[in-house]
């Protein structure tokens, strides 16, 4: 059966809206993606019927809210295939990658390694820097191969005995490349190294199944995942989660505080001081179990056919430059590239002058950048809700761009 | 089509490119990133004996916005001194919105941008990285 791309943009009142007489077409879904009806309603039944703190109360509120947070999470670790008490709930991808290189990392040695790549996201380079400066760890990066894929090659150059954790983007935010995990774990593994994945790319594109690829973490942001803004995830095998010490204090993370000591509560609680972000949990919550319906093989297959036709349309424009791998397989709905002679941004006004949303610039991966020589690119990222009407005002602006701006 | 932002003068300041290009020998230089967007303007200056430019170069490693800027700049810095430029920026930050008053030649072009406020940093930029050259 083929994807019914009308039904899915139904659920998004956002994309009914128009702005200065035109309809919007949103290709920024790696930025931030779009929240359904599903979301926004879970949401609201929280706020409307539910509302309370978590975890502390004994009044009826607060038995809703706990359970409806709780829940929440029983849902997100469904659609990670994983148990819910090693699901852990974030201020969003960044800040559980920091809870990791934080937490995890104060169990490593000066001169013991981290294993990261040239086409990481700024927020999968700079809190394993701080860790650095904090306790003496060594980073080694994988470089890049020309079509844009992390180059496991030279893994074995780059894995050391003294190598304790491989921190990768599943899916890059820049190229769409998908991350060859059975590679990197065997790898990784033959010499005693934990992997973490960067899912925020790859979590909005369906279902997972965590136990199979063997890594042991995996974080994502709710934002880009049709979720609220403000949450995030972090999967942790139990037992690693378990040897692991609090990130921040503060209430709900306790086991018992007196001023002599206090004992930890265990995962996921003793990552989640403080009161959580109930509503936007409850929120991703309600994405997750969305994705979880979706026919994401043949969500996928649209996804890749919107991919083509801007590859094909790209093309025809003199001057434009893609910029990643050139095949569809192993990728994700991410193409970025380059006009010669106009700069990113410049692209990217006159596409919002037709009412095309698109990402211009560096995408927070300076090294890449660099690597490719590129002052930035123009990024066109893709949802399921995205259809041809979309791609062909983008083609049309970048047509206009080029016949105008240089 | 709805291109209020790229406005023929714009445009045809960026192509002009006036002053691009770096200086051989300069009194002073400076370099300005914006590390939203990645932007990077350098400028080279000579200076006479009061601090006024007597030569001004740009490189722009950026948007239109940016080399239209650079180039409206470069077309009258020559004579002024520190605070000759500051009364550019003001020129420059009316065209904007951002201050009351009429906005003199050549930096009327980017009159549009007032309602681009996340676009203006562009236009600042190399406003920015003459002011450091000339601290
Ligand atoms: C690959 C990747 N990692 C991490 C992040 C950081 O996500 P957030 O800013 O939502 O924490 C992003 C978002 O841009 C991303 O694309």
């Amino acid at each position: 059966m083929s994807f019914d791309v009308a039904a899915v943009r139904r659920q998004f009142p956002i994309l009914s809206e128009i702005i200065d007489g035109r309809p919007i077409h949103y290709l920024d879904n790696g930025a931030s993606a779009q929240t359904p009806l599903a979301v926004i309603d879970a949401v609201r039944h929280y706020e409307t019927t539910s509302r309370a703190n978590v975890l502390r109360g004994v009044h009826r509120l607060a038995e809703r809210a706990t359970e409806a947070y709780e829940n929440a999470r029983a849902e997100v670790a469904t659609f990670l295939g994983v148990q819910p008490m090693e699901t852990v709930f974030t201020g969003g991808c960044t800040a559980a990658i920091n809870l990791v290189a934080y937490s995890y990392g104060s169990l490593l040695k000066p001169g013991d390694r981290i294993l990261l790549s040239e086409l990481e996201h700024h927020s999968n380079i700079v809190p394993w820097q701080l860790l650095r400066t904090r306790s003496g760890v060594e980073l080694d990066m994988i470089p890049v191969t020309d079509d844009g894929r992390i180059d496991l090659a030279e893994l074995p150059r780059l894995l050391t005995p003294k190598t304790k954790l491989v921190s990768l983007a599943h899916v890059s935010n820049v190229t769409g490349a998908l991350l060859d995990v059975r590679a990197v774990v065997s790898a990784a593994n033959a010499v005693g190294a934990k992997v973490m994945l960067d899912g925020a790319q790859r979590a909005p594109h369906g279902p997972l199944d965590l136990p199979s690829l063997g890594i042991d973490f995996y974080v994502f942001a709710g934002h880009k995942a049709y979720g609220p803004n403000g949450i995030g995830v972090l999967w942790g095998r139990p037992e690693l989660l378990e040897a692991m010490p609090p990130f921040m204090g503060g209430g709900s993370m306790i086991g018992r505080v007196t001023f002599a000591e206090t004992t930890w509560a265990p995962a996921p609680r003793r990552f989640e001081a403080g009161t959580p972000a109930i509503g936007p949990a409850i929120g991703l919550g309600a994405a997750c179990t969305w994705m979880q319906r979706l026919d994401w093989s043949a969500a996928h297959d649209h996804e890749m056919a919107l991919v083509q036709r801007l590859m094909d349309g790209l093309q025809r424009v003199d001057g434009t430059h893609l910029f990643g791998p050139a095949s569809l397989q192993n990728r994700y709905p991410v193409v970025s590239f380059t006009l010669d002679g106009v700069h990113p941004h410049d692209v990217a006004q006159t596409l919002d002058s037709f009412g095309v949303a698109v990402r211009a610039g560096h995408h927070c991966a300076q090294p890449l950048m660099d690597r490719f020589d590129l002052d930035g690119t123009t990024r066109v990222s893709m949802a399921p809700y995205n259809d041809n009407s979309d791609i062909d005002a983008l083609l049309a602006g970048v047509a206009h761009a080029a016949k105008t701006l240089r | 089509m709805n291109d209020q932002l790229y406005q023929d003068r714009i445009v045809a300041l960026a192509k002009a490119k006036t002053g691009a290009g770096r200086l051989e020998a300069p009194t002073k230089s400076a370099r300005r990133d914006n590390p939203l967007c990645g932007d990077r303007v350098t400028i080279d200056v000579k200076l006479d004996g009061q601090g006024r430019i007597t030569e001004i170069a740009h490189q722009v490693r950026g948007c239109l916005l940016c080399q239209a800027s650079a180039s409206a700049l470069s077309a009258v810095a020559v004579g002024r001194d520190a605070a000759g430029i500051a009364e550019v920026r003001h020129d420059a930050e009316r065209a904007l919105g951002r201050q009351a008053g009429e906005a003199h030649e050549p930096f009327t072009a980017f009159v549009p941008v007032a309602a681009h406020k996340s676009r203006q940093e562009c236009v600042l930029l190399p406003l920015e990285a003459l002011k450091d050259a000339l601290a």
